[in-house]
């Protein structure tokens, strides 16, 4: 959890765009969305002004992780390239959309709606945001 | 209400392609001359006569400059405002404020592209573009861009409304059902429903028939005042309508997906016009995957949001249906090269001036254009009409 904020008078997480700052924060295992001052939306992907209201003070906060698969394809890629591969877009229940994959599933077996659950992955480009099926409690 | 007085104000007074599916051996400055070259004589014009240029280029990002620099022109209003494939139908309403202010009396709106014969690769422009125009946020994850994205929103739409594949197949067999009756289109053979669906698919629920082709091509229209237009060679083809509207750049961002920008500028080209989709005779929409077409004939209201699928089942849409759309078989069956904007123009444009032969719309004096650019992100919808709808 942090308390950064994008405003530049502030400390010392400020002095950088919200870009490297959210890039650093994943890279260090840390999953950072933001949110407004002035509207109290939650925001993403990261801004230097509120896409809603233009507030400009935006506080990062790490969300629940929770969401929904709101729409999803199977990119087709032959085998000896890698094979066929999930791209979805998912809603976080703060209230912001993404795009990413779900993992621990057959690709074509993703379904809109679907309960699922943010994870960071080690990419070749540094680390990722991607989603699992929510375990049913 | 917004440009009202501007409705019927300029009016396109000639056309011309080039280099249509394969230009091998030319460059896409070369074959953009070409059309351009054809577009002024078509309007009974000459280089020398154009003081106006709009023009934009998927690579070249200083793209007015060679274009004016080969064409040999000294242009007083120059437009080069790249919104993808809407572009050129997005160059209209600037070139209309030009055109009235007395900034410019000839305005060239031109286009060309090799993509498909091109020595550079689609895959090596992709790759470049990801340096110089990067997308942080989708990239890493790989969508097979723009496709995957047109697939998100097929699937959402279908989620949602309950529309079917075989929805989107009717697309692109009425699209080709027109190719055939259009002697310059490139894919001309029979296609049934069951021929896409079992098509190979690349971005479910989208096979490679309900993507549109990878072609070459050029096109240009010439766009002058209406009392100016009225003493050319050709019919002229009034502006009514015209606007854009842009309401995100990336799939991830659009806040429906089963909504466009469309929405937007249909509406206010409609104001524009001061008529309704059911005063259209033609539709040419930027169908880049059929599920273009389905969102663009909701949003444009010719019918309700979620109807699209029934709307275009049963051949609605092909030649002899209730709504003649993409006449000219679209970029699902005509040509696409890149950026087809300027294609849509010209159907229309020959369309209202009856000059479309087999597949001429009888009795056709109001058309409707929507361009469409990146990634369902650039909507740009203008209504062109004959005298009579003056």
């Amino acid at each position: 959890m942090t308390s950064a904020s994008n405003n530049t008078e502030g400390d010392a997480a400020q002095s950088v765009g919200a870009e490297l700052y959210y890039r650093t924060q994943l890279d260090q295992g840390n999953f950072v969305i933001q949110r407004c001052s002035a509207c109290s939306k939650a925001i993403f992907y990261p801004r230097m002004v509120c896409p809603h209201c233009g507030g400009a003070d935006l506080q990062w906060f790490a969300p629940s992780g929770r969401g929904t698969v709101y729409s999803t394809t199977v990119v087709r890629r032959k085998p000896e390239d890698g094979g066929d591969y999930n791209v979805a877009l998912i809603d976080l229940e703060e209230g912001v959309r993404m795009m990413s994959r779900v993992e621990g599933l057959p690709p074509e077996n993703v379904r809109i709606d679907m309960p699922v659950k943010a994870a960071i992955a080690d990419c070749p480009t540094g680390k990722l945001v991607v989603f699992r099926p929510e375990v049913a409690q | 209400m917004i440009n009202e007085r501007l409705r019927g104000s300029a009016a396109i007074a000639g056309v011309g392609h080039a280099g249509i599916a394969y230009a091998t051996g030319f460059t896409e400055m070369e074959i953009l001359v070409q059309a351009a070259h054809r577009a002024v004589t078509d309007a009974g014009l000459t280089m020398q006569d154009i003081d106006g240029i709009a023009t934009a280029s998927v690579s070249a990002t200083m793209w007015a400059m060679p274009v004016i620099e080969h064409l040999g022109i000294r242009p007083t209003f120059i437009e080069s405002t790249m919104l993808g494939g809407s572009s050129f139908v997005a160059h209209l309403l600037p070139a209309i404020h030009a055109l009235e202010s007395g900034q410019c009396n000839a305005v060239l709106i031109c286009y060309g592209s090799t993509q498909r014969t091109s020595s550079l690769s689609r895959a090596e422009i992709g790759k470049a573009r990801s340096k110089l125009d990067p997308q942080p946020y989708e990239a890493p994850y790989q969508p097979l861009n723009p496709l995957s994205s047109y697939a998100l929103a097929a699937a959402r739409h279908m989620h949602q409304y309950g529309t079917r594949r075989e929805h989107l197949a009717e697309i692109a067999v009425a699209a080709r059902k027109w190719a055939q009756l259009n002697p310059e289109a490139l894919m001309r053979d029979p296609l049934t429903i069951e021929e896409v669906l079992s098509a190979r698919m690349v971005s479910d629920p989208l096979t490679v028939r309900d993507c549109c082709l990878v072609t070459d091509g050029a096109g240009a229209v010439v766009l002058v005042r209406s009392d100016r237009a009225k003493s050319l060679k050709q019919k002229p083809v009034y502006v009514l309508g015209s606007c854009t509207a842009v309401w995100n750049r990336q799939i991830s961002s659009m806040h429906d997906l089963t909504v466009t920008a469309a929405q937007q500028s249909g509406r206010l080209a409609y104001d524009m016009a001061k008529v309704g989709p059911s005063d259209i005779d033609v539709v040419e929409l930027y169908d880049a995957f059929t599920i273009n077409t389905l969102l663009f004939l909701e949003d444009l209201g010719f019918c309700k949001k979620g109807e699209g699928g029934d709307f275009v089942a049963d051949g609605a849409i092909a030649p002899g249906g209730r709504l003649p759309v993409n006449t000219n078989g679209g970029g699902l069956s005509c040509v696409h090269p890149g950026m087809y904007g300027i294609f849509i123009l010209i159907e229309a444009v020959r369309q209202l001036r009856g000059e479309c032969g087999e597949r001429q719309v009888q009795g056709a004096e109001l058309a409707l254009v929507n361009g469409n650019g990146g990634t369902l992100s650039s909507q740009s919808t203008a209504i062109l009409g004959t005298e009579a709808t003056l």
